[in-house]
């Protein structure tokens, strides 16, 4: 009897242990990323306590506005399924159209003419990606080089600055700041905020995750699938645009290359979140998550004395890492099973 | 049978998922030179007692045996060796390659330096496509070969390796009839070589033809083993649902009411030409006819997804233009597709979104789409169609093929359309949840849908339909009442034979 009773318990506890053990690995691939985040911040702050300074998280955070910004635009063109990766030149372009017409045209002119340029170049990308479905990979690395063309053509390869650097009210954003946090991080909240509810709530949203997630079930569900990824290059560009007044609000005068090399660092950090490059998922939230990791990972770097050209070298292992784990528990093992 | 002893043997095999126990103390022998089949509802566990077979999954206890000797499959590569061979429902083939590098993929006889032997590999595989007697050989493009020879490809594949046990995994579920006889002569062969033969198939017409033994899965537990001789199909359905089932012609009728839909004249380039037909409130119209004779391209056509080069299409008396599925759905069209995972289903996605994509825009709480108002939709048609799931939140992916397929019914249902259209409403479904379709569709006709029903099974276009178009390549043929249906005339006519009825 006592015997039986023995065994009884002996198995709940065996239920218990592999439930536990089930609930554990399964906490450990939903939150993978947020457990890494943390693990890093600790490890950081013990190597060097500075690390987790409000001045420092500040100062992580600002320089992280402009890449995070574009990130989020880039969010709903990864989960429709698609790529963007001229955002880096495009987001030169924007800079450089901005800072010119400030003293051309004023800023209250030159920012929304700025915005309408930057549009234009994402609905023409939109256009060929949704409407023409031509591969986004190919469409959006050609518009890369066209749209670096493009900037030099306008600026004539010159160094674009505003002349009166200490007269004019547009470095608020990029240099201001509202009841103490500096402007550039408010303006990434807030479009987080906004983009982040837009994704999850909307029928918009739920459009992008089913076209992303299978076209053709979305084609014969009544969607229209080329307005969806157009809409989707129209916010990527948006987006751009943002991150282009914030960095030309900040520096005040800009080289045609301000934005070289973003692309990639904008689509590790989406990818580090846990989009998947296939699209259908990915959230906002995740994205800035991804975006906030990237940046204290280059930070802690250069913390620890790493000079910051070895970031470059970071970011790709990054990249690889987060792909290979998020392949690695889509299958349940590190190695391939038919390796 | 000379060799009493079974090629293969599995004893008493559990596996368990998180929350499921998938196989519940499995055991059964296959005999050398036995066909022996393996039947279940999807979701009963036959694919995941391959998987462990296959060396994919580890059971959890339990054995398998093959001969004298206990085995254990490591992975997927030591099964092949091990002389187990699956040919998939799935084909996994490289297109571009030919046959013969296709059949010895990975294992290419070489010359000096690594160079193929081009010469052995064509001869080797001729033998074996000689012995499978096709009509292709060695330096053929698979990508050349119909569906059916490309099963060829698979089958020759197989018999490379010394097979001691040969799966065949639902290998007739895109065949024509005259492809599906070439596959039973290689079945005969293979048995009268001795190999063990597991079949696993939904249609039962199939499993009474070919089949020694029968062993039924019932979740995930072994429900008993018998002689096909000694038993039939009601007997058999019994044992995989726990209940017997309506196989019947359709015999209920109810008053039609007015002309919902009517096609004149309809064409598509050479897809097909010149259709015309009607269906009214209240009604199932079956459409009969082999692949490729140009239904689902009239659905498509309906749908929005094609434009007709000919033609009218008029809903209720008034004629229409149908530019996108959009514009379809606009005005009361819904399409169950063909492709359940391909075409209907986000399988990503959960439930309760999949089920009220179509009218998401409709759905809104202010600027937001109103999830109460979903949930509502899905727990409706949950309820309605008996959906079998944790909860809205469920991944489609993660149901069995009957529920995702109540999941795209349930979706277009939930848009109260005017005309449903179902194109292979029940392909690779259990017969449980078949039955549950087709007494569906009927019902959705005795409320006053208008039905299209494409299929390519006979009973069941016989058991729902009020009246049967039948099409050969592009064009109707004929049209019948549930009276005068024949089997016999049904054939014909789909065989492009004109009979003497015919008009």
């Amino acid at each position: 009897m006592t015997e039986t009773k023995q065994n009884a318990s002996d198995l709940r506890e065996g239920i218990m242990a592999t439930l536990t053990k089930q609930q554990i690995g399964s906490v450990l691939a939903k939150q993978g990323i947020l457990i890494a985040f943390a693990v890093f911040i600790i490890a950081f702050t013990i190597a060097n306590p500075k690390f987790l300074s409000v001045d420092n998280v500040f100062s992580v955070v600002r320089s992280s506005a402009i890449l995070g910004v574009m990130a989020l635009g880039v969010t709903f063109v990864v989960i429709s399924g698609n790529l963007d990766l001229s955002v880096g030149s495009m987001m030169s372009f924007s800079t450089i159209v901005v800072l010119d017409l400030h003293d051309k045209i004023g800023p209250f002119l030159a920012i929304p003419a700025m915005f309408g340029m930057t549009l234009c170049l994402g609905a023409f990308i939109g256009f060929l990606v949704g409407y023409l479905r031509l591969n986004s990979l190919i469409v959006t690395l050609g518009m890369l080089s066209a749209i670096h063309g493009l900037t030099l053509t306008y600026s004539g390869g010159q160094n674009m600055d505003i002349a009166d650097k200490e007269g004019t009210w547009f470095s608020v954003f990029g240099q201001g700041t509202a009841l103490g946090i500096p402007v550039p991080i408010l303006i990434f909240a807030a479009l987080a905020a906004l983009l982040g509810i837009v994704l999850a709530k909307t029928a918009f949203g739920r459009k992008v995750y089913a076209v992303g997630g299978n076209g053709t079930a979305a084609t014969f569900s009544g969607i229209k699938r080329a307005r969806t990824v157009f809409t989707c290059y129209i916010i990527s560009a948006a987006c751009v645009a943002t991150a282009g007044l914030i960095q030309a609000s900040r520096s005040l005068g800009s080289q045609n290359t301000v934005g070289q090399g973003l692309e990639l660092e904008v689509l590790a950090a989406v990818i580090l979140g846990g989009a998947s490059l296939l699209g259908g998922s990915g959230t906002i939230f995740k994205t800035v998550i991804g975006v906030l990791i990237l940046g204290f990972i280059q930070n802690g770097l250069l913390l620890l004395g790493l000079q910051f050209y070895v970031q470059f070298i970071v970011t790709w292992v990054i990249i690889i890492l987060a792909v290979w784990l998020d392949i690695a528990a889509k299958r349940g093992k590190l190695l391939s099973p038919i390796a | 049978m000379t060799d009493a002893k079974p090629v293969l043997h599995l004893d008493d095999i559990v596996k368990t998922f998180p929350g499921v126990r998938a196989l519940d103390g499995v055991s059964f022998s296959v005999m050398p030179g036995e066909v022996h089949a393996l039947m279940g509802e999807n979701g009963a566990g036959k694919s995941t007692l391959m998987k462990v077979l296959g060396g994919i999954y580890q059971p959890d206890g339990g054995a398998i045996y093959m001969g004298d000797h206990k085995v254990v499959m490591a992975g997927p590569l030591e099964a092949k060796a091990k002389g187990i061979v699956f040919i998939h429902q799935e084909l996994s083939l490289a297109e571009e390659l030919t046959v013969a590098e296709n059949i010895y993929l990975g294992e290419l006889p070489r010359k000096s330096f690594g160079r193929v032997d081009w010469a052995t590999l064509a001869e080797r595989t001729n033998a074996i496509l000689k012995k499978l007697n096709v009509g292709f050989d060695a330096k053929t493009r698979v990508g050349d070969l119909s569906i059916a020879n490309q099963q060829m490809v698979e089958i020759a594949r197989a018999l490379t390796v010394d097979a001691k046990a040969v799966i065949f995994d639902e290998p007739t579920a895109s065949l024509t009839d005259a492809e599906k006889s070439v596959l039973f002569d290689v079945i005969a062969d293979l048995k009268s070589e001795g190999v063990g033969i597991i079949y696993i198939s939904h249609r039962m017409e199939e499993i009474f033809k070919i089949t020694d033994r029968i062993s039924i899965l019932r979740d995930g537990q072994y429900q008993g083993t018998v002689a096909t001789a000694d038993t039939d199909e009601e007997a058999v359905t019994q044992m995989m649902i726990g209940r017997t089932l309506d196989l019947s012609r359709n015999a209920s009728h109810h008053e039609l009411g007015d002309v919902a839909l009517e096609v004149r004249g309809l064409s598509c380039g050479k897809l097909y030409q010149d259709v015309s037909f009607e269906v009214r409130r209240g009604e199932v119209v079956g459409f009969y006819g082999l692949v490729g004779a140009g239904r689902t391209e009239i659905a498509e056509t309906l749908f929005g997804l094609r434009d007709p080069s000919a033609g009218k299409i008029l809903l209720d008396g008034e004629e229409v233009r149908i530019h996108s599925p959009a514009d379809a759905i606009a005005r009361g069209i819904s399409l169950v597709p063909e492709d359940r995972k391909g075409q209907g289903l986000v399988l990503g996605m959960n439930c309760r979104d999949n089920m009220t994509l179509p009218q998401v825009d409709d759905l809104k709480a202010g600027p937001f789409v109103a999830e109460g108002a979903e949930i509502a939709i899905f727990d409706q048609y949950r309820d309605r169609l008996d959906i079998r799931t944790p909860g809205w939140k469920q991944q489609v992916g993660n149901l069995s093929g009957g529920n995702q397929q109540k999941i795209v019914i349930g979706k277009w249902l939930s848009m109260h359309p005017n005309v449903l259209i179902v194109d292979e409403p029940t392909r690779g479904i259990d017969v449980g949840s078949k039955s549950e379709i087709h007494k569906l569709l009927r019902e959705l006709a005795a409320q006053g849908y208008a039905v299209m029903v494409i299929s390519s099974e006979m009973p069941e276009v016989l058991h729902v339909s009020d009246r049967i178009v039948a099409m050969y390549s592009g064009r109707i043929m004929r049209t019948f009442t549930s009276e005068e249906v024949s089997e016999d005339n049904l054939i014909q006519a789909i065989s492009g034979i004109k009979s003497n009825e015919a008009a």
